[in-house]
């Protein structure tokens, strides 16, 4: 029976109280440890598909009478168009439809950053359409831009009112406090280059919409386009079947989108809208940078006793100011606690979400800070760490935590900091640092699944959801085979697309396996229940004594029919099973933790900084697939090591031009910047608390330390402090430098 | 008009001069397993073989490789390296994994047992974003089983 209850939704730390309706029979956990399939290493169901080309991603959907569209973008980053004229582009070969700033709200004639879309047109191929394009007249007036975003902040021009948090009595703490350390930390901004590019082919069908998209969330572009054009929700389509990447620059539709629909109506025909690579890198967002002034005071033990932080978001036009400050907060157990947060609005692109927003970066400031502190006190980072550790939050306890079995964990790999040091030769100086990771990841409602069975013994699982390249569709599956007692191969798995399965959750905040998992397993166990109910009429067996396993209906006195067998009797009538998610442990958080420690080699006369070993120990609940997740933490840290040695988006200072737009400029990490040996540890311990799996989400947690370790283990290597990312050769030498300056004055100060 | 031999098979097709080997293979030839990820010779999403060197489609001209044996994605489907990419997960969004099918495929064909410094070296040139890097590397050192 649906049941309508009352619950609490996170959304990155946010809790809001929302009505849901649950269709989920209550399923106990399965026993912690591997099972059959889940919690055991499967291969990616759609690998083969993948690795032979033969996957159909967004970029390669082909349909007749295709246009294809470029887009006019705002050279200047803040200019208003005083007049516009697409005459010339309209009347040019091949041009099927253009549109300006008149008819759609996302193509502007204010431009508030370099990249905006201001006009576009759509052709019958896309060298036809940008040809069209250089034919649009623009008459701009410009304006002086605003790209400093402490300037913004000193000017009042924020996206939110600042944001203030404290708890306790910072200024007593402080006051109170053997020692106070401060210092200020940059990061830089970084941009996802998805290797598919943001794209979309929108094709009016009648008053309905089918919209093909590259996305992060099927059903929330829906919501967006449906909202947009004033339709109804389900007279928009969306399509998702193969995805290159996201890391939360897609979880919204996206002005193309929009420019595609309008074209597609104007021109009647199908229109794709791609982003080139150029235009991806201008346009399509950013991890905004940060400025973070940070404090710390503490006993000469060690103990934290008061934390301050303000923190300087460099937003962009819009966006939203990330929570930057949220490590401070939440990671360790401090009674004093201040922080002011400023979203500056400035003349550059809009932030979106990166892989841990706010996280990534705040993480880098704290556990920096916390090591200086360390420095300072002479004390072992990893236990002035254990002497903070947080036992319950402020008001809400934790599901579950497990922070302090991954510190042990890390003990033997800390360990080998001394060996590290000792293996450090003429200019290379080598070193270990570690930092601790706190993020959300706990999914939650709604998300629905199907699973259908034929009289084959086959199931399909049927999800409206995306697979962004994680790995989630083979942890449904495994998921689904598990509780039907099917081998892998006999589970097939339907996603991607909006008409055919039920609402499914975004794929951002590592949410999908702690969101989808529990409504496949539902779902399978509905089905599961019809099979047994089946099997006991057939075989005239009690419905307790049966169990489903191996692929065969068992009972507890001996007897094993193939499943095929008793479901062979249904013809072409199908078992048709349906899950919901359901709510979250109220009044608790769900978060998940790790530490990870990082080995550097650093060349002390050219400043270059090599990641030698990375392990990487974290929390998150039951694992399922070890494989895949092992994949997930390898990725995270490696674009960890992009954001923190080469990863830079460069500005022209005073025109705010873009330089770094082809990814010969920004610069990505290769196979030969990869680490030589990187270790996963997973705890796989599930949350007693969460869903019938305890499983929590792993997407974001492996990015969070690694640019706070590297750069403590650049400090037990040097004795260096950097501070700014990225840690270019210049941000090392010029650390070095200050080092060395530092220690020539203390060794200098007794001589005196 | 372009002669093109692809996979072993000849094509004769409408290619206006600057048209890019990627772009005809994709929308003149409909073998979409070639990649187009930055259109402009940095990612290596593209690569394809060109009388066996490892070629990246997207910036070169059609009209230059007439008549020269070109491989994709899609002639090297049963190549063992498909099995040891999805053995050891060496992918993961899948999006560039053919253009490293088809630059690896080149380097054992060179080198059957590269060390791992070899396939750094000659895996550089194709960017994976979600960062499969480690477990591309485990594909091609145990590609024979």
């Amino acid at each position: 029976m649906a049941r309508l209850i009352r619950t609490e939704k996170e959304v990155e730390g946010r809790y809001e109280e929302v009505w849901l309706v649950v269709e989920e029979d209550a399923l106990d956990q399965w026993p912690s440890g591997p099972g059959d399939i889940v919690g055991r290493a499967a291969p990616r169901i759609t690998g083969r598909q993948r690795a032979r080309g033969e996957a159909r991603y967004t970029a390669d959907v082909q349909l007749p009478g295709m246009l294809h569209t470029a887009v006019l973008r705002s050279p200047h980053a803040y200019a208003r168009v005083k007049s516009i004229d697409l005459t010339r582009a309209l009347e040019a070969p091949g041009v099927r439809a253009a549109i300006g700033p008149d008819a759609l709200h996302v193509l502007v004639d204010e431009a508030g950053y370099p990249g905006v879309a201001v006009a576009a047109v759509a052709a019958d191929t896309f060298d036809e359409a940008r040809d069209a394009v250089a034919l649009i007249e623009v008459d701009w007036e410009l304006l002086d831009p605003v790209l400093d975003p402490e300037d913004a902040v000193s000017r009042g021009q924020l996206l939110i009112d600042p944001r203030r948090y404290e708890r306790g009595d910072t200024e007593r703490g402080f006051a109170e406090a053997d020692i106070v350390v401060e210092a200020e930390y940059r990061t830089q901004t970084v941009l996802h280059n998805s290797m598919e590019t943001h794209q979309t082919i929108c094709e009016w069908q009648g008053d309905r919409l089918d919209v093909y998209i590259s996305t992060q969330f099927i059903w929330g572009v829906r919501d967006e386009v449906a909202e947009e054009l004033g339709m109804p929700p389900d007279k928009v389509r969306v399509v998702c079947e193969f995805m290159g990447g996201g890391f939360g620059s897609k979880n919204g539709a996206g002005d193309h989108t929009f420019i595609a629909a309008e074209l597609a109506k104007r021109a009647g025909r199908p229109v794709r809208c791609a982003l080139t690579r150029r235009e991806e890198n201008q346009a399509s967002g950013n991890r905004n940078a940060t400025i973070q002034r940070l404090k710390a005071g503490a006993r000469s033990d060690g103990t934290l006793v008061a934390l301050s932080g303000e923190f300087v978001n460099a937003v962009g036009w819009s966006g939203w100011t990330a929570t930057t400050e949220g490590p401070m907060q939440m990671l360790y157990a401090c009674d004093n606690v201040q922080t002011v947060t400023y979203g500056a609005k400035i003349n550059t692109p809009p932030m979106r979400a990166f892989r841990a927003p706010g996280f990534v970066e705040g993480t880098f400031g704290l556990e920096c800070l916390l090591d200086e502190l360390a420095a300072k006190l002479d004390l072992d980072p990893l236990e002035v760490r254990r002497l903070n550790h947080a036992h319950a939050g402020d008001d809400r306890p934790y599901s579950s935590k497990n922070l302090m079995e991954c510190y042990k964990r890390a003990e033997p790999h800390w360990e080998r900091r001394h060996d590290a040091r000792a293996r450090s030769e003429g200019p290379w100086k080598r070193g270990v640092g570690l930092a601790s990771q706190i993020w959300y990841g706990g999914g939650g409602p709604p998300s629905y699944a199907w699973v259908r069975l034929g009289s084959d013994g086959r199931a399909t699982v049927i999800t409206a959801m995306q697979d962004i390249g994680t790995g989630t569709a083979t942890a449904m599956t495994q998921i689904a085979a598990e509780e039907l007692g099917l081998p892998l191969d006999r589970i097939d798995f339907v996603l991607g697309d909006s008409a055919r399965g039920p609402y499914a959750s975004i794929s951002a905040g590592s949410s999908t396996i702690p969101s989808m998992g529990p409504a496949v397993r539902a779902a399978a166990a509905d089905a599961g229940r019809q099979i047994i109910e089946i099997a006991a009429q057939r075989y005239d067996k009690e419905q307790r004594i049966l169990s489903l396993k191996n692929g065969h209906v068992t009972s507890s006195d001996g007897g094993s029919w193939p499943l095929a067998e008793v479901v062979g009797l249904l013809e072409d009538a199908q078992i048709l099973g349906k899950g919901a998610r359901g709510p979250n442990p109220a009044g608790m958080q769900v978060l998940t933790f790790g530490v990870q420690v990082v080995e550097v080699s650093v060349d002390t006369e050219t400043g270059e900084v090599q990641v030698d070993r990375v392990a990487a120990i974290h929390d998150v609940g039951r694992v399922i697939n070890p494989l895949g997740a092992s994949s997930q933490v390898e990725g995270g840290i490696i674009q960890g090591i992009g954001h923190t040695l080469s990863e830079e988006r460069l500005l022209d200072p005073q025109t705010g031009t873009i330089l770094t737009q082809s990814l010969d400029h920004y610069k990505l990490p290769t196979i030969a910047d990869t680490p030589p040996e990187i270790v996963t540890e997973l705890l796989d311990i599930p949350d007693e608390h969460l869903t019938n799996l305890g499983s929590k989400g792993l997407g974001e947690p492996p990015i969070i330390p690694t640019a706070a370790a590297i750069a403590n283990a650049i400090r037990d290597a040097t004795g260096a402090d950097v501070r700014s990312l990225p840690i270019s050769r210049e941000e090392m030498l010029r650390a070095l430098r200050e080092a060395r300056e530092r220690a020539g004055e203390k060794v200098a100060a007794p001589a005196s | 008009m372009v002669e093109l031999v692809v996979n072993g098979g000849s094509h004769t097709l409408e290619a206006p001069v600057g048209r890019s080997l990627a772009e005809t293979l994709r929308d003149g030839l409909g073998l979409t397993g070639t990649k187009i990820g930055c259109n402009e010779g940095h990612c290596g999403a593209c690569t394809v073989l060109v009388d066996g060197v490892p070629t990246l489609s997207c910036i070169t001209l059609v009209h230059t490789v007439e008549g020269r044996n070109v491989t994709t994605i899609e002639g090297l489907r049963d190549h063992p390296l498909v099995d040891s990419f999805v053995r050891a997960d060496a992918l993961q969004c899948g999006f560039c994994t053919p253009g490293q099918i088809v630059s690896a495929s080149a380097l054992v064909e060179a080198n059957p047992e590269p060390t791992r410094e070899q396939i750094r070296h000659g895996m550089a040139g194709n960017l994976c974003r979600c960062g499969a890097y480690p477990k591309i590397e485990e594909a091609i050192a145990t590609w024979q089983g």
